[in-house]
């Protein structure tokens, strides 16, 4: 019995990691400038714990196998040195990576969140609600209008609750369902919520940040190769959850500024 | 037997004769433990024939599932699930594994039940306390369920219940009215519930323990059981606030978690200044903690049960016992990690990082202890032993993971994706679980005086711990490859590719359940069929092993048992290779 | 399991000792008693109890500084004067309890030997617990006035986060003291019930958890004096 939980172990174990290694399935190639430190980074971590993870099933199954030995002349024996190696152990490795991680880690983290945006980036409203996302350029005086809540009106397209009735720099702004932006240029968006918790996340771009209603969050990030990618929701909105999604449009500067006269124009 | 001190005693409470005070308003800790222990039973079938519902509709989302229509018409016409539909299945299915499984399974059913027997006394420090702690959790629980029954359906809001979805009420969405109100109110009443149950199990420990029983000789699920109920104390004790401050915010129209300015169903909602991560930060206070209230006594369990099995004594007995401090203790300042990337500031998600990190070092100790223990054993491959080798290989899966969602970088791409999934459900769920099976294979003489069926065991954990590796193990690669947890179709471009991976997932999911049903047959059957048990059929050293199988009314049967040796006493030389905590025989010096 | 072959049992030391030992389950000759001796067990309870509803009301209390900090309409409101009042009012419930305690601890302990002198000293020590009940039932007569108070000010449970907390820490509180009111009448009827034996009546948990009621109410006061 001993020597089939070894097997079954060593077979999971190899069938489990195999496929790790395989990138049988695995992140999409990343197009954003802060990409590459994330991705160091789960390199590094997937590393790590993998041979943390490998030797200690491999390490369970030999040990299992032994034990499975229960004639009547074998002693039992005690692991060598007792505890005291094993605690020694855990807590130097484990540390180290530790330390290792969080250092490299939250350089990855700070380029992301806590560096502060480019002063000269392309500012994007984002406004989400059950279940969309909508996505609100200044214009071209390069001013947004004030939002006002009351004013929302799914019905006739005035997602954000713009007056332009009052309000002079709501008038030209430009309000879409996807997000357009210029490759290699840096992105500031902010990001509002009409309703409930909602999440943007982009896998390409290597950024995820909740939506939170009462608060404006800020998010930037540069996009360095021109595609159409997803936008999906991640924070659990209610019942069309699954079904809420918009498309990032990456274009090269000339096509974006052609997009952006278009929509200008309309 | 070694106990010097029969004497007569008076028990506090006699033993009742009647059906309803012997069987159902019962004072006696061993009758709410096996309380606690059928209404988890009855919860975990219930919870996983809700995920049976989910994975075939994750699977093929238009075919009709039988009996699904007959459960919510609304929600699922012809058995075919509406999105809000599943949503309220994932909110129950997670609510009622978290509290009324993982919660009452190994600490409240194993620990009430054994708890005071390990440490010589006859029953709970407050056994009123005790019966009104099961019978308050068992009015938590027909709340909950009354949630199924009600017009909108369950809430759909998930087990985290995150405001202002589930503050603002039905115009949020469906069953976000009454259904999350019954959620809300349910949870209230089980913290009251579990803050009684912790108030008993730290009183019982500190005051009731029998002559010799000093703190380090206690068994180790005792001590995890004891370090639980404090931690449960303290959890418990924020989550009831948060439920109270939602309910005002659901009823009285106060304004704690929801902003101004909300628009919903076109409607302009009447609250303003109010705070979302407010409750995100209430409920991970207790919702970390919590974690760790579900995985610990299996810790303990585990420890416990191997040495008995692997016929020497554990491992580094102080330091299992003081890492399972250090993670009580750390779990108190982690659960800013799950907020990683919902609006808190960012800094703090490096604070909350590194105690996460840290709480690896004491689980690793855990974990390579009990792997020493393993090593040069004589192993009797008992079922409850299988299920604790089991526990140790889901330990390790279950956290290795961590240390990815640990860091606030990988986050950005692995929170809210199947990844986590993966992740809890191993160490929390499983490896959990994995501990109630070995303490039921291993207990289960001692509680109905008869042996379980060994070979249905087996089998039973061939087929769970192969059938969890495949269900669990490829939510990492679904993870990886971006795929959103909470999501009751694929309609992304991204994740179609993904769907045959579900496929596999409920097939295995399916089969894996059905294996569940073995053990339902072999706990029913045993129980009445089964082998008659000895008084101490492992060759084990607790006190619990010192009487009768089931032991009487008040445990001893009116003797007081001194306790002369700690409960780690395996492979000793001499005519048996172990010494009762009873036993005057002098332990080895090691 | 020959025992006759082994050694003399080695003898327990002080640190061997579990904390509840023999005599706890050992009734003393002539006199049947409880398993445990009552009054430390639900000494022990209550403390762990205190704790946990520190924790209660420390969620509430870092609830309400989140909440103040995270939006500008905050209102502050004077405290409805009546307040103080019934604040002295439980403060000399404390007074009240302890009074009771001298009389409970001169009568002198043995079970069934009381003198007459005994019971004449535990029947003013139950006089003083039934005026420390009522002192605490005046006290939470006082906060519905506070609450009425409010009330007339226009000030409800919805009003304004200010408001809501209010009625949020007084009213949970009071829900707490009148648990403790049920402790006063638990009390008599035990005391009444083991012919005045403190010691088994739960008066010292009782007392612990009435005091602790004051000291928490003194932290709300001034919570709501500097906060509000």
């Amino acid at each position: 019995m001993g020597k089939l939980f070894a097997a079954v172990v060593v077979i999971i174990t190899v069938v489990s990691v195999g496929i790790f290694i395989a990138h049988t399935w695995w992140l999409p190639v990343d197009i954003s400038t802060t990409g590459p430190a994330v991705d160091h980074q789960l390199d590094e971590t997937m590393v790590g714990t993998g041979v943390l993870f490998f030797a200690s099933q491999i390490m369970l199954a030999m040990f299992v196998w032994g034990a499975s030995n229960t004639s009547s002349t074998k002693k039992i024996k005690i692991f060598p040195g007792g505890s005291t190696p094993l605690v020694a152990f855990a807590i130097i490795l484990v540390g180290i990576e530790i330390l290792t991680l969080t250092f490299v880690g939250s350089r990855a983290w700070g380029a992301i969140y806590i560096a502060p945006p480019d002063p000269n980036s392309l500012k994007i409203d984002v406004q989400a609600e059950q279940f969309a996302f909508y996505f609100r350029y200044p214009g071209p005086d390069g001013v947004f209008g004030g939002i006002h809540p009351d004013k929302i009106d799914d019905g006739s397209g005035n997602y954000f609750g713009l007056d332009p009735a009052n309000d002079v720099p709501a008038r030209d702004d430009i309000v879409v369902g996807s997000l357009t932006i210029p490759v290699n240029k840096p992105i500031w968006l902010t990001l509002h919520s009409k309703d409930v918790g909602h999440s943007f996340f982009v896998r390409e771009l290597r950024v995820q940040q909740d939506f939170v209603p009462g608060l404006d969050i800020p998010v930037h990030f540069t996009a360095t190769k021109i595609g159409k990618y997803e936008i999906v929701c991640t924070q659990l909105c209610g019942l069309g959850h699954y079904n809420m999604k918009a498309y990032l449009d990456v274009l090269s500067q000339d096509d974006y500024d052609q997009w952006l006269k278009t929509q200008a124009g309309q | 037997m070694h106990d010097v001190s029969a004497q007569p005693v008076a028990h506090q409470h006699s033993a009742p004769t009647g059906f309803i005070r012997k069987w159902v308003f019962s004072l006696d800790h061993k009758v709410i433990g096996k309380q606690y222990y059928a209404l988890a039973l009855v919860s975990v079938f219930i919870g996983m024939i809700l995920s049976w519902f989910m994975r075939i509709h994750l699977a093929w989302p238009n075919w009709p599932i039988p009996l699904l229509d007959k459960l919510s018409a609304v929600g699922a016409p012809a058995g075919v699930m509406t999105p809000e539909y599943y949503l309220s299945l994932l909110t129950m299915h997670g609510t009622i594994m978290v509290f009324f499984v993982l919660t009452n399974a190994p600490f409240a059913a194993f620990g009430n039940y054994f708890l005071p027997i390990q440490i010589g006394a006859e029953d709970m420090a407050f056994p009123r306390f005790n019966m009104m702690s099961f019978w308050t959790t068992f009015v938590a629980w027909l709340v909950m369920m009354a949630a199924f029954f009600v017009a909108d359906g369950p809430p759909i809001s998930g087990w985290t219940a995150y405001a202002p979805l589930s503050a603002v009420g039905g115009d949020a969405g469906p069953g976000l009215a009454m259904g999350q109100n019954l959620w809300a109110i349910s949870i209230a009443i089980f913290c009251i519930a579990s803050l009684l149950g912790a108030l008993n199990f730290i009183s019982t420990t500190l005051d009731l323990r029998t002559k010799g029983m000093s703190l380090s000789r206690m068994p180790f699920c005792s001590w995890a059981w004891f370090i639980t109920s404090i931690i449960a104390l303290l959890a418990f004790a924020v989550l009831l606030p948060a439920c109270i401050l939602l309910i005002l915010d659901r009823t009285a129209g106060t304004s704690f978690f929801i902003p101004a300015g909300l628009v919903l169903s076109d409607k302009l909602q009447p609250h303003s200044g109010g705070s979302p991560l407010l409750w995100q930060h209430l409920f991970w206070f207790f919702g970390h903690p919590e974690v760790y209230i579900a995985i610990l006594p299996s810790i303990g369990i585990v420890a416990t049960i191997l040495p008995v099995f692997a016929r020497k004594p554990l491992l580094g007995a102080r330091a299992v016992v003081g890492s399972m401090i250090a993670i009580g203790f750390l779990s108190y300042m982690v659960w800013g990690h799950h907020m990683f990337v919902s609006g808190m500031n960012p800094f703090s998600a490096d604070l909350f990082s590194v105690p996460t990190l840290i709480i690896t070092i004491p689980a690793t100790i855990l974990t390579l202890l009990l792997l020493g223990t393993v090593y040069g054993a004589k192993m009797r491959f008992t079922s409850a032993a299988l299920f604790c080798l089991g526990f140790i290989s889901v330990f390790i899966s279950g956290g290795i993971s961590g240390f990815f969602l640990a860091q606030p970088s990988l986050d950005t791409i692995l929170h809210a994706t199947y990844f986590v999934v993966a992740h809890f459900h191993f160490v929390m769920a499983v490896a959990s679980i994995f501990g109630v099976f070995a303490g039921t294979y291993f207990w289960f003489p001692k509680m109905t005086g008869r042996m379980m069926s060994e070979p249905l065991g087996k089998l039973h954990f061939w087929l769970t711990f192969i059938g969890v590796y495949a269900i669990f193990m490829p939510m990492h690669y679904l993870g990886l490859a971006g795929n959103i947890r909470r999501y009751s179709a694929f309609v992304d471009d991204f994740m179609i590719p993904l769907i045959p991976v579900h496929k596999f997932i409920t097939i295995v999911a399916l089969l894996t359940g059905a294996a569940q049903l073995i053990f339902l047959y072999n706990l029913i059957h045993s129980r009445f069929r089964g082998a008659i048990a000895s008084e101490n059929p492992w060759e084990a050293t607790s006190l619990e092993w010192s009487t009768s199988s089931p032991p009487p009314f008040d445990n001893f049967g009116g003797r007081h048992l001194i306790v002369y040796n700690g409960p780690n006493e395996y492979g000793t030389d001499g005519p048996q290779d172990y010494i009762m905590q009873t036993s005057p025989e002098k332990a080895p010096v090691r | 399991m020959a025992t006759t072959t082994l050694p003399p049992p080695p003898e327990l030391t002080a640190d061997d000792q579990g904390r509840g030992g023999t005599p706890k389950f050992t009734p003393r000759p002539g006199h049947v008693t409880a398993s445990g001796s009552h009054a430390e067990k639900s000494e022990t309870g209550v403390w762990v109890a205190v704790a946990a509803i520190s924790m209660f009301f420390a969620a509430f209390t870092s609830s309400m500084i989140v909440r103040q900090g995270v939006s500008p309409d905050w209102l502050h409101f004077e405290l409805p004067r009546v307040m103080y009042i019934s604040t002295l009012v439980l403060l000399a419930s404390s007074v009240t309890l302890e009074l009771a305690r001298r009389r409970f601890t001169a009568a002198s302990d043995p079970v069934g030997s009381a003198t007459a002198q005994d019971r004449s000293q535990v029947s003013k020590g139950m006089y003083w617990m039934y005026v420390t009940g009522g002192l605490g039932f005046l006290f939470v007569l006082g906060q519905l006035l506070a609450w009425r108070n409010l009330r007339a000010q226009g000030l409800y449970l919805a009003t304004n986060p200010s408001s809501s907390f209010f009625y949020v820490f007084t009213g949970t509180h009071a829900i707490h003291l009148l648990g403790g009111i049920c402790g006063v009448v638990y009390v008599l009827s035990r005391l009444r019930k083991t012919n005045g034996v403190a010691r088994k009546s739960g008066f010292g948990a009782f007392s612990i958890y009435w005091h602790f009621m004051d000291i928490l109410w003194v932290y709300l006061l001034l919570l709501l004096v500097f906060r509000f």
